[in-house]
């Protein structure tokens, strides 16, 4: 539960006075809680730890993450309760 | 050398090594705390590629490998309980206690669930008000903000039937635990970068002044782990010992402040036992006074714990690097990830699930 999953924030709303958002990762979305990361806006890439967001990071950085985490066996599917589509390189050994 | 055409960039990778071999003179020793890390430089052979015999050491980077067996057993007992929902990150199901796991206790009738987030947890507890909710809140610094802002959420919603189990652990009080073993060999240490997008690095700025210590915040995907060894080395060759970040793209000095009011809020540091490594000082997070009345450890009363790790298992000598994975008689026999006999088998962050994924076997690593 360790590993944060970089994704792309693609609304955001309030929930019970928390700031949350709905975030894609690489195809499986998730509700994330925003409020420590007050400045994230939709489209904005953020590091996500257990449903909470903790840093903004850029696409680039965000895709690189992701690929290192596909790389781990189940970590994606263990972080996000269900596995991500396939990766494009097919790498998920 | 095949494995660095793997590499995202292997151009980038082979002038990183080449740059570590020009500056490396001694076979310095650098040990990362980061269950991330460590599969990245095992899987990726980083370890195997590094020159002068440097060798990395991988430490305690794995929260499920340093939660305690009595809070595993405890958490166990409370899951057992009737009218309890017991609710875990999906990585604590299968850790064995002394008697048995979440994953064993739900097929016998218990009704716990992973959840992905501390928030599921309170969603649970609002949906099903006559359950007596419970979450295993464990992690290092990277889940302390979530499971701190989960608490808060049940204290604004007034929920009564949701409390946790805390047994949160802090990165730097282990690197000093670990600096203060007189056979301590690690010479500079890689710090995780998520653990300090939340946190920051000032903590690191003591401990690398009075042990003489590089320590480099160092993100975990492979051209960052030989950056961040160059850096270590660097320092180590120029008899340097300060705090630098590789981690630029996501960390700050002074990290997440809003992650960090929310941990300074719900919790307090405090001692607590690692799995494998002991006590250690103010190591960990206990709920403060305000929130006290949401620690399930008071709610339920489960007697007495008495703990017995497997005898066969090794893991306090893989957690403190003093051994690694293939010097385990149970390796890749009696204990797999399928069937682990300890927590760094189970987890994919753990140091042996790590060396099991990589296909390592013991005659391929030196002593």
């Amino acid at each position: 539960m360790c590993l944060g999953i970089p994704g792309r924030i693609i609304e955001t709303h309030e929930s019970a006075g928390l700031l949350m958002g709905t975030v894609d990762f690489g195809g499986v979305r998730r509700e994330v809680c925003l409020a420590c990361t007050p400045e994230a806006e939709v489209g904005s890439y953020v590091i996500v730890h257990v449903g909470f967001a903790i840093s903004i990071v850029d696409e680039a950085e965000a895709q690189r993450t992701l690929a290192v985490l596909r790389a781990i066996p189940d970590a994606i599917a263990t972080e996000l309760g269900e596995p991500l589509p396939a990766a494009p390189g097919g790498d998920t050994r | 050398m095949k494995y660095l055409d793997e590499y995202r960039d292997p151009a980038l990778a082979r002038k990183l090594l080449a740059e570590l071999t020009a500056t490396a003179t001694e076979p310095w020793r650098i040990m990362e705390v980061c269950g991330g890390q460590t599969h990245t430089l095992v899987r990726q052979g980083i370890d195997d590629l590094l020159p002068a015999g440097i060798r990395m050491i991988h430490g305690p980077g794995c929260p499920v490998c340093v939660t305690p067996l009595e809070v595993l057993d405890r958490a166990h007992a409370i899951a057992a309980l009737p009218g309890v929902v017991f609710t875990s990150f999906g990585d604590m199901l299968r850790v064995p206690g002394s008697h048995t796991d979440l994953l064993a206790l739900r097929a016998r009738g218990a009704d716990v669930r992973p959840v992905y987030s501390p928030m599921d947890a309170v969603r649970i507890a609002v949906a099903e008000p006559a359950e007596q909710v419970v979450f295993l809140a464990v992690g290092f610094e990277t889940t302390a903000p979530a499971n701190a802002l989960a608490v808060q959420q049940a204290d604004r919603l007034g929920l009564d039937n949701f409390s946790v189990l805390v047994s949160h652990v802090l990165v730097p009080p282990a690197i000093t635990t670990l600096l203060e073993d007189p056979d301590c060999e690690v010479q500079a240490f890689l710090a995780a970068g998520h653990v300090c997008a939340v946190m920051g690095w000032r903590a690191y700025e003591p401990i690398a002044a009075k042990y003489q210590v590089p320590i480099v915040v160092t993100g975990f995907e492979p051209l960052d782990l030989l950056e961040g060894i160059l850096m270590a080395v660097r320092q180590l060759e120029d008899s340097r010992a300060e705090v630098e970040n590789q981690y630029v793209r996501a960390v700050r000095r002074d990290g997440n402040t809003d992650a960090q009011h929310a941990i300074e809020t719900v919790f307090r540091i405090a001692d607590r036992p690692w799995r494998g490594l002991g006590p250690i000082p103010d190591s960990g997070l206990v709920l403060a006074p305000d929130f006290a009345r949401f620690d399930a450890a008071t709610r339920f009363e489960v007697g007495g714990i008495t703990t017995a790790e497997h005898p066969e298992c090794i893991a306090g000598e893989i957690l403190t690097g003093a051994k690694l994975p293939t010097d385990c008689t149970a390796y890749g026999t009696r204990c797999t990830p399928r069937n682990p006999l300890g927590a760094p088998m189970v987890s994919g962050e753990g140091t042996c699930a790590a060396f099991y994924a990589a296909g390592r076997v013991p005659r391929k690593v030196e002593a």
